[in-house]
């Protein structure tokens, strides 16, 4: 367990974690502002949207969550749920 | 020696089960470790496709070796696993899980090479009574009745494989196991056998349910094989049948919600495996040599990266005996090689640029496209997202990282973090040189993943999925882990059906005691006339206790002994 004194880890400082976070959000802009430099092979008429990928990616992650979180009030039941009554 | 090129693969991994219940020890431990690899060995080198071995039983044959491109293929990979998952549990000193892990890659090997559907029902229901002893041995409660069930859905399948087959028989007049195509009843049948070792929507369960009941080893072997040797099947017998492609898009999608809101971290894993299985079982469904290719190329990736995976939580559970994302948190502090090793499962099964899943998911999808499914394209590009968002980002954030739960332990044991290492350089090697494996795949087409517009299209698509995460984390809308269980197909089997078998039996209970009283109604006016008339006050017509009828009996009879004696 958890001990006084215990040696700093690299995520305990709050500035490492801002760092990450900050390097990985102009990675992600990077990416977007790529997608208007270079030429992607077009198959599929949705490929056309400027960054579809990022767009896409973006948008389906919240829906999936967001719905998810929807899923929990229908699906969701006490750990125990299957072990009473059988 | 044996070692002849037409030997079957199943059979030094049966022999060798049987030399590791005979030792102990480090001799145990060296049985166990050699058998994947001489077996291995003998495959890459001795075996080329076109041998075959086959025996006579009465008058069937059985044609226990066949091999082709295809067959090789899930061999060597079959090795591989069976390696990787035997380095893993070299600590494991229950001699149960020991045997019981080579007979399990054994059926896994003989299944693959199987040239006749009797062979392969044979393997087939091998593969289930050999593993359901990985389940059972938990030794828990809940493991125990997880297994039943899981012995249930698979024995149910090796029953509709046989009845398939032996209607397949009587409508061909063979038994080979080559394209069979969903015609006829016999088509069908064999359909939906392979159909539930392939945890097809609804047939599912078994997988979610039992995987994560098994121990922290035992879940690793169970991960390699079952599924892979379907896929298998299915490549062999059903390439090209369109309805899997919808089928394999539909089991690309529905696990991942549950993945995102599912607490166990190795169900969450159970979960994406029937995702990714959704993917091969598309590609099979298309049909073409491009997409077959990737089927089964994702086959074989997805067997050493989802086993990495499972082998970092394996770890963590052995060390910390949790599994709960609620409860875990911060261990990269104690275990920091395996959240290394965890991060490069989840960046080849996110498919990132470099690593494994890449270079071969993206030939599925590729194929899609080419075939003109784009919606249905739409929907794996959606599944791909949801897959690095719960499989990529939750297995490692929720483990490793989040927050402190203030455990501290000591790092995996030393051949934990040795086939997790093996596990991690497959992975990073085949998305870094995928030609080698490409070389091995059955099809014939040329392909390359390494072009702009894929590397970009990915890396965004990643990105700006683990983008979103950050965001809800930060918005506080991300699902919190919480102890749970969530309703699945689970509960029409555990809850809708005992509860509506129950029903039907009260309703007819009922019903029985209703036609009973219906039907005593006459006896009993009858009974109240004649007591109403003069007869019943005769002295006989009483109604009289069993006993004192025994009683009187006893009088006659003893009565009987007198007179014979007297006279």
């Amino acid at each position: 367990m958890r001990k006084k004194n215990e040696k700093q880890y690299l995520f305990d400082k709050p500035e490492n974690v801002t760092r990450l976070l900050r390097g990985f959000y102009i990675i992600c802009a990077a990416l977007f502002l790529v997608d208007f430099a270079l030429h992607r092979h077009i198959s599929v008429d949705w490929e056309k949207i400027p960054a579809f990928y990022a767009l896409f990616g973006f948008v389906a992650c919240v829906v999936l969550v967001l719905i998810a979180r929807e899923m929990r009030k229908v699906v969701m039941r006490k750990e125990d749920y299957y072990d009473v009554d059988e | 020696m044996m070692w002849t090129s037409n030997l079957p693969p199943f059979i030094p991994f049966f022999v060798a089960a049987l030399l590791v219940l005979a030792t102990r020890g480090w001799l145990r431990g060296a049985i166990l470790v050699a058998t994947p690899v001489l077996g291995g060995l003998h495959l890459w080198f001795d075996v080329s496709a076109g041998t075959g071995f086959s025996m006579s039983i009465l008058d069937y044959e059985l044609v226990l070796m066949r091999t082709d491109k295809l067959s090789l293929l899930f061999g060597y990979l079959f090795h591989i696993a069976a390696f990787i998952a035997v380095v893993f549990a070299l600590h494991v000193r229950d001699t149960t899980q020991n045997v019981v892990g080579l007979l399990y890659a054994g059926s896994a090997l003989g299944a693959v090479f199987a040239g006749d559907l009797i062979t392969l029902f044979i393997f087939w229901e091998l593969l289930a009574l050999t593993s359901v002893f990985l389940i059972w041995s938990s030794r828990t409660r809940r493991a125990i009745f997880a297994g039943f069930r899981y012995l249930l859905f698979q024995v149910t399948s090796g029953v509709l494989l046989l009845a398939g087959a032996l209607v397949y028989y009587q409508q061909t007049g063979s038994t080979a196991f080559n394209f069979i195509g969903l015609q006829g009843i016999a088509g069908w049948l064999i359909f939906i056998a392979f159909g539930i070792k392939c945890a097809f929507p609804f047939l599912h369960n078994w997988l979610t349910d039992a995987y994560p009941e098994s121990t922290p080893t035992g879940t690793v072997f169970l991960s390699a094989f079952t599924t892979k040797v379907a896929i298998y099947a299915l490549a062999r017998g059903y390439p090209g049948t369109e309805l899997l492609v919808y089928i394999g898009a539909a089991m690309t999608c529905f696990p991942i919600f549950y993945a995102v809101i599912e607490n166990d971290l190795r169900r969450v894993l159970a979960y994406s495996m029937i995702n990714q299985v959704g993917f091969m079982v598309c590609g099979v469904g298309i049909g073409t040599a491009l997409a077959l290719n990737g089927a089964v190329a994702h086959a074989f990736n997805d067997v050493i990266f989802k086993g990495l995976l499972f082998m970092t939580m394996g770890a963590v559970l052995y060390r910390t005996g949790r599994m709960n994302g609620s409860d875990l948190g911060g261990l990269y502090k104690s275990m920091p090689k395996t959240a290394l090793l965890c991060i490069v499962g989840a960046s080849s099964i996110s498919a990132f640029p470099l690593f494994s899943g890449f270079v071969s998911k993206s030939m599925v999808m590729a194929a899609m496209i080419e075939e003109g499914y784009s919606y249905l394209w739409l929907m794996l590009l959606f599944a791909s997202a949801g897959v690095f968002h719960h499989a990529g980002i939750k297995i490692p954030y929720f483990a490793f990282f989040a927050h402190d739960s203030g455990i501290r332990t000591k790092e995996a044991p030393w051949n934990m973090l040795l086939a997790m290492s093996i596990a991690a350089g497959l992975c990073i090697f085949i998305g870094t040189q995928p030609q080698y494996l490409y070389a091995l795949l059955p099809w014939t087409v040329e392909y390359w993943p390494y072009d702009t517009t894929h590397v970009l299209a990915q890396l965004q698509l990643l990105f700006f999925s683990a983008l979103a995460f950050v965001w809800l984390n930060k918005q506080g809308l991300y699902p919190p882990e919480l102890h749970s269980v969530n309703l699945d197909a689970e509960w029409l089997f555990r809850k809708v059906m005992p509860a509506s078998a129950l029903y039907v039996y009260r309703t007819a209970q009922d019903a029985g005691n209703n036609l009973k009283r219906l039907m005593m109604m006459p006896l009993l006016g009858a009974r109240t006339l004649f007591l109403r008339s003069p007869l019943s006050s005769y002295h006989l017509a009483a109604s009289w206790p069993t006993g004192s009828m025994v009683l009187w009996i006893a009088v006659i009879l003893g009565g009987y002994l007198l007179l014979d004696v007297i006279l």
